[in-house]
């Protein structure tokens, strides 16, 4: 296992040079010249312009820009933007507003999405299993950004339930931030968990549990829910990667200064450097999560090993 | 083939003759939204101590259902137990609440099944999923269960069980995996083990081991033992008493020895017709013609009759015998046996 792990965080280097290059074309390719874009209605001195430009390699080719920013970032500069301001610094300030953010939707995600599909799956036809049918399409067939204004309106400014926007009321302020981003995968996880356990009910090792003479309670919680959690735990484990990068909605109309909205803005900026440090952190997470995910995945199934 | 004497598997523990297990008139049918599937219709037959009762017969002939409807594992809904008794310990476990029927599975009786690798959960270790048995019905502590899984793979002749009990069910072979089964099954001392086609999936060798095994471990307990297949190979070398079924219903019963010399009903005399012989090598089988009956409409009268060659019919049946419109009751032909056919003393040639 360890071999395999050591293997396999050896791997996202190449995963993370490629992903960092793209980006970098990417944001290199955006028409437009970010630093005339400084000055706004005043046009910069041409002085001032050139200067700029030679600061951040602009007038260089894309690949020794590419390299350049490498080479600063092998050690362990990231860079600035075109303000002066150290993105390690942006990250520090923007990402614990995120990881809280992420954090509550996945524990909605989490316990929602399986207790309601354990339930649904159990009782499969009944009303409770008809309730998570109809709620979740629903869900899924709303977009998130309908979804995070509506509840921000009757939730927050209706019914003042929870706080409107910003961060100012500590974890409390992510309840229904948190709510909204978890909704999509919510409704999925009750989705697959109840597939997933009304599939093994019917599977011959339940039938067994059962013919041992063991109590419903058992046979529920030990032979069915452990084998049918194996696919949904898997799936949590990635979104945790991709909640985290695909905050941008949810962040904006909430007012968060999470990472997500870092991005927004500096895309606008054609600021590369922030984008680039951003999202190939982003990379390196969602790499991560889904190497947690592979060796929960051993964990929970005996019949998967590595080695 | 040649078969042990009845004496030799009949443990002193046992009294042979008295029944442990009496089943009385079951009814089971499927309510599936295609209609109703009448997968039981009045099947009684009675298992003494230290009994081997083989119950024979194709697939959907109900044989799998009735033995589940006795462990009260059958899937409710579809299925549903419409009538008759399940008599153990002189008590009815269909009149019992849920929890007395629970109690009784396990300790009382107990069911291995065909496909062993599916049959066991595959993320548990065995010496786990055989601890659980004493966890559940005796309250025993997961380090003692575990002790008392090693004793019972031991027992089963699973080589180094000390070794291999934390071991999963996909790292044994399929023989293994059976004596898991078994030793799972025997784990509480049941008064009655139901196998359903325990050998069906193993090699042919293995096929034979495992069989000695459960013969064995009959012996020493006095267990009764339903075995329910379609091999007739099987039920030849180990079983005391076979019943016949088709369609849902026991056509033909008594001893092995006179059932496969000498049959009664028609169905059975087709059966042991399909069965390559040694003897007759060279010769060519006779199948049974036509299909096996569509449970959601049996056919009227003997359900065999669309594919039996001795049926008779309107005017030539014998008043009350129409094989098309009267069922014919399962019903002593000589001492010793019993069978559903209007016209067994026919078939049997007395």
């Amino acid at each position: 296992m360890g071999r395999y792990i050591a293997r396999r965080l050896l791997l996202t280097i190449p995963v993370l040079i490629g992903a960092s290059f793209l980006i970098f074309a990417m944001v290199y390719a955006l028409p437009g010249d970010p630093i005339r874009a400084l000055g706004g209605d005043r046009p910069l001195a041409p002085a001032v312009v050139a200067q700029l430009r030679d600061q951040f390699n602009l007038d260089d080719p894309l690949l020794i820009q590419y390299v350049k920013y490498v080479g600063d970032l092998l050690q362990g500069d990231f860079g600035t933007d075109f303000r002066g301001r150290e993105v390690l610094d942006t990250i520090e300030q923007r990402l614990p507003v995120t990881v809280k953010l992420t954090v509550v939707a996945i524990v909605f995600e989490a316990v929602i999405g399986i207790i309601a599909g354990v339930l649904a799956g159990i009782r499969r036809n009944g009303f409770l299993d008809n309730l998570v049918l109809v709620s979740s399409t629903i869900v899924v067939s709303v977009p998130i950004l309908v979804l995070a204004f509506v509840s921000q309106f009757v939730l927050g400014v209706k019914f003042g339930w929870f706080p409107i926007a910003g961060i100012n009321d500590g974890w409390y302020s992510f309840l229904l931030p948190g709510l909204v981003l978890a909704a999509g995968s919510l409704a999925y996880v009750a989705r697959l968990t109840r597939t997933s356990v009304a599939e093994n009910l019917r599977a011959d090792y339940v039938r067994t549990a059962r013919a041992k003479g063991l109590r419903n309670r058992d046979v529920v919680i030990r032979h069915t829910l452990r084998n049918s959690l194996i696919p949904v735990v898997t799936f949590i484990g990635a979104d945790i990667g991709t909640l985290m990068g695909g905050a941008i909605v949810t962040e904006t109309v909430f007012n968060l200064p999470g990472i997500g909205r870092a991005i927004f803005d500096s895309v606008q900026a054609q600021e590369g450097a922030v984008v680039v440090g951003i999202v190939t952190l982003m990379v390196f997470f969602f790499i991560f999560f889904n190497l947690v995910v592979d060796v929960l995945y051993a964990v929970l199934d005996p019949r998967i090993r590595y080695d | 083939m040649t078969r042990p004497e009845l004496s030799e598997h009949a443990s002193p523990a046992a009294l042979p003759g008295t029944p442990v297990l009496e089943v009385d008139d079951l009814h089971v049918e499927f309510r599936t939204r295609s209609g109703v599937v009448n997968a039981v219709n009045g099947v009684s037959y009675s298992l003494a101590a230290g009994e081997t009762l083989a119950i024979l017969g194709e697939s959907g002939s109900g044989k799998s259902v009735s033995a589940q409807a006795i462990m009260g594992i059958l899937d409710t809904p579809p299925a549903v137990i419409t009538g008759g008794g399940i008599w153990f310990e002189g008590r009815d476990l269909l009149q019992q609440p849920a929890e007395e029927q629970r109690k009784v599975r396990g300790p009382g009786i107990s069911m291995i099944f065909q496909d062993a690798l599916s049959s066991l959960n595959p993320v548990y270790s065995v010496g786990y999923q055989i601890g659980e048995m004493f966890r559940a019905h005796r309250g025993m502590s997961k380090k003692d269960a575990k002790a008392r899984a090693v004793e019972l793979m031991d027992r089963v002749r699973i080589p180094a069980a000390k070794s291999r009990v934390n071991d999963y069910p996909h790292q044994f072979s399929g023989g293994m995996r059976q004596r898991v089964m078994i030793a799972m099954a025997i784990a509480l001392d049941p008064r009655v083990l139901i196998a359903d086609e325990p050998t069906t999936a193993l090699d042919v060798t293995v096929q034979a081991q495992v069989m000695d095994l459960l013969k064995e471990l009959q012996r020493d307990t006095g267990m009764g033992l339903i075995l329910i297949t379609h091999d007739l190979g099987v039920v030849n070398e180990v079983a005391d008493n076979v019943a016949v079924m088709y369609a849902g219903r026991i056509v033909e019963r008594g001893t092995v020895d006179d059932v496969f010399s000498d049959p009664a009903h028609p169905y059975t005399d087709g059966l042991m017709g399909s069965v390559p012989q040694v003897e007759a090598k060279g010769g060519r089988l006779q199948p049974i013609v036509g299909q096996p009956p569509n449970l959601a409409a049996i056919p009227s009268g003997c359900p065999f009759h669309p594919r039996c060659a001795r049926r008779r019919l309107g005017a030539a049946a014998a008043p009350g015998k129409d094989c098309a419109a009267d069922v014919p009751p399962l019903r002593l032909v000589v001492p010793g046996r019993e069978a559903a056919c209007h016209y067994s003393e026919e078939v049997l040639g007395v």
